[in-house]
């Protein structure tokens, strides 16, 4: 249990690391968003090269991202007591290094602790504070969760406040439940139309550190309401409420639903991102247990639209997009977004998908997991999976598929 | 000369006027269809502008809502029985129907016992045999303290659907053919009971009501402050183009008691 703050201190402003890189770096970013160890190679000469290279410094050819062993070797490690960054000023000491990978390159690298000269590290891909990737060094099955540095690169419940918005989602209570057990200080979980039953509430009021509170994302004052109680003290915020309705263009309620999905999934994110954004942005760098990570559960069919889901997967794509406004905003504080992109999960509204479908617990594991590893991206489901590689592979091809009701 | 006695009385406070409306809020429990059915959409309140970056000199909100949200009318042709009455939407209403006399049933301390109480023509039958002839034209308001819950116990929903008092089909059945009402009013979400669709037919009130091109109002308040007869509704819809109903101001003028 972290101690209280200490309210007559002034909350210390987010500064984040150097955060220029190239426009070529930013497939590092990408890659190490979605939690992928791939590193610049040439495709010529298949030499890999780090940094990021416009073109392959051996043979001057084009380079692309592949998956490159995640491993290497030592060469010299330091210390940084006093470092000239503000950012790294604020956090010394800091360990770097030089590393020998194994597949070629030298790199200077974050360095986890206990790594000296000669030591067999693993290698991680990750993005730091500004979202630009970089390289963590340690050594390989070495448990991280307590050394500062690795603290930095993500978002680990543990001691953190953490904020679910919607308790009728499937993935809710598996959520709550493995935020506890991953030692979420406490978690709040929002409970729209609170006037109608909750079916799982007493399974809620059994997991130690978990309160249900009113919130309906539809309405401006709910959502403010909310945040002048807990906008200061949510580090974690995993935005839950969605609105599946199956039904295409010409179905008798599309109308309806394609109006509650657009305000549930992308006004209802707007709203809250209106009051929690600056909120947790402004509390990027407060503390050890500062503002770290807002998740978005969205669909898969936000990127790949089947007609049979036209307003659902409207209002999810809408949702996609003013996450990227979102995760600018919080960037300024160093706190990420997490984009979850789920495939159809088990529950009534997608009760004639066909299997295999997401379960809660899988999709609240998958959460989690992104949290703990920092990431941007995770992708739950064979069937999302597939569908982003088809999409990837031949957008015109899944266009047709997904019309002809081929998922 | 009637007029000026009215304003007079209501100068004096012989006559008091009694807000019957719950306030519009977005939180206030709406009618629960089985989901597969196009929702109304909610109350929804959002702010414009208050003296901000957004408006500097003033205050204003966009407001939505379905027809059938808050305290609100039931016209005619909200039902399928009443489709084809004439003037049967909340444009066309009759505006003389828009202020009417109202008596009150109060079945408060037999809905505060039963979740489910119905009530019944018999229970007509007394009230008329204490209070005289329930009168053509005038609103019947079934007083149960409902409008005293809030949120969860307001709606009461359970897996079996809403528990709420309401009429039963021959109450309304003959409130409507034999006593000719102007139209039925609850404290409840519904003209209905929480279970009336499972009653034959299903929904009477709704059925008769709006079959006969009468008219509802429902989530009603304050009923405890009406006479069991004397009191005057006024009750006028928004005026929608082609409306099914809409959520209004409901006022009562009641002769001071003391």
């Amino acid at each position: 249990m972290r101690a209280r703050k200490n309210p007559l201190l002034r909350t210390r402003r987010p500064l984040l690391p150097p955060g220029a890189r190239s426009r070529a770096a930013h497939l590092l970013a990408a890659a190490a968003g979605q939690g992928r160890f791939e590193l610049p190679c040439c495709t010529a000469c298949g030499r890999f090269a780090w940094p990021m290279p416009e073109l392959c410094p051996a043979c001057l050819s084009e380079v692309a991202l592949q998956p490159a062993p995640a491993a290497g070797r030592v060469i010299s490690a330091t210390t940084a007591e006093v470092p000239a960054d503000a950012y790294f000023r604020e956090r010394a000491p800091w360990r770097v290094g030089l590393v020998q990978m194994d597949c070629g390159p030298q790199a200077v690298v974050h360095l986890g602790p206990d790594c000296a000269p000669g030591d067999k590290v693993a290698l991680n891909l990750m993005l730091d504070r500004a979202g630009q990737a970089v390289l963590f060094a340690a050594k390989k099955g070495q448990d991280m969760t307590a050394d500062p540095q690795w603290h930095e690169m993500t978002a680990n419940p543990r001691d953190r406040r953490v904020l679910i918005t919607d308790a009728r989602h499937v993935a809710a209570l598996p959520l709550a439940r493995a935020l506890v057990k991953a030692g979420a200080q406490t978690v709040v979980v929002g409970v729209p139309e609170d006037w109608k039953p909750l079916p799982a509430r007493a399974e809620f009021a059994t997991i130690p550190g978990v309160t249900l509170l009113p919130l309906d994302l539809v309405s401006d004052r709910s959502v403010e309401d909310l945040a002048r109680d807990i906008g200061g003290k949510v580090e974690i915020l995993i935005n839950t409420a969605d609105w599946p309705r199956p039904g295409g263009l010409g179905a008798p309620t599309a109308a309806a639903d394609a109006r509650q999905a657009m305000e549930v999934v992308a006004f209802g994110l707007m709203r809250l991102a209106r009051v929690f954004g600056p909120a947790m942005a402004g509390r990027g760098a407060d503390g050890d247990g500062g503002a770290v990570a807002w998740v978005n559960v969205g669909s898969v069919f936000g990127r790949a639209h089947p007609p049979v889901l036209a307003g659902y997967a409207a209002a999810h794509a809408a949702a996609l997009a003013f996450g990227q406004a979102l995760r600018a905003d919080l960037a300024q504080g160093g706190v990420r977004l997490l984009t979850v992109l789920s495939g159809p999960t088990e529950d009534d509204w997608f009760q004639t998908f066909v299997q295999p479908k997401v379960g809660g617990k899988a999709l609240a594991d998958a959460i989690v997991m992104g949290l703990m590893k920092g990431l941007e991206e995770v992708v739950v489901g064979d069937l999302a999976r597939d569908l982003l590689d088809r999409l990837a592979e031949n957008p015109k091809a899944l266009e047709r598929e997904l019309a002809q009701g081929r998922f | 000369m009637i007029l000026e006695t009215l304003t007079s009385a209501l100068a004096t406070g012989a006559v008091r006027v009694v807000d019957l409306t719950q306030t519009l809020t977005e939180d206030f429990p709406t009618i629960v269809l089985p989901p597969e059915f196009a929702p109304s959409a909610p109350v929804r309140i959002e702010r414009i502008s208050r003296y901000d970056a957004a408006g500097p000199a003033w205050y204003w909100n966009n407001l939505s809502f379905g027809e059938h949200t808050g305290t609100h009318f039931d016209a005619p042709a909200h039902w399928f029985t009443g489709r084809d009455m004439p003037r049967g939407t909340v444009d066309t209403l009759p505006p003389e129907h828009m202020i009417a006399p109202a008596v009150v049933i109060d079945c408060s301390a037999e809905s505060a016992a039963d979740d489910d109480h119905l009530l019944t023509r018999a229970a007509l039958e007394v009230w008329e045999t204490a209070h005289g002839r329930i009168p053509a034209g005038a609103w019947v308001l079934m007083r149960t303290g409902w409008s005293l819950r809030k949120g969860a116990a307001y709606a009461n929903l359970r897996a079996d659907g809403a528990h709420t008092p309401g009429p039963d089909a021959e109450a309304m059945r003959w409130l409507v053919q034999d006593r000719g009402i102007l139209g039925f009013g609850t404290e409840t979400i519904g003209t209905d009971a929480g279970q009336g669709g499972d009653f034959q037919p299903p929904y009477p009130a709704h059925h008769y009501l709006h079959g006969a091109g009468r008219y509802g109002l429902q989530c009603l308040t304050n009923l405890h402050l009406l006479p069991a007869k004397g009191a005057v509704l006024f009750a006028a819809p928004l005026k929608v183009h082609e409306g099914s109903g809409s959520p209004l101001r409901v006022l009562a003028l009641v002769p001071d008691a003391s």
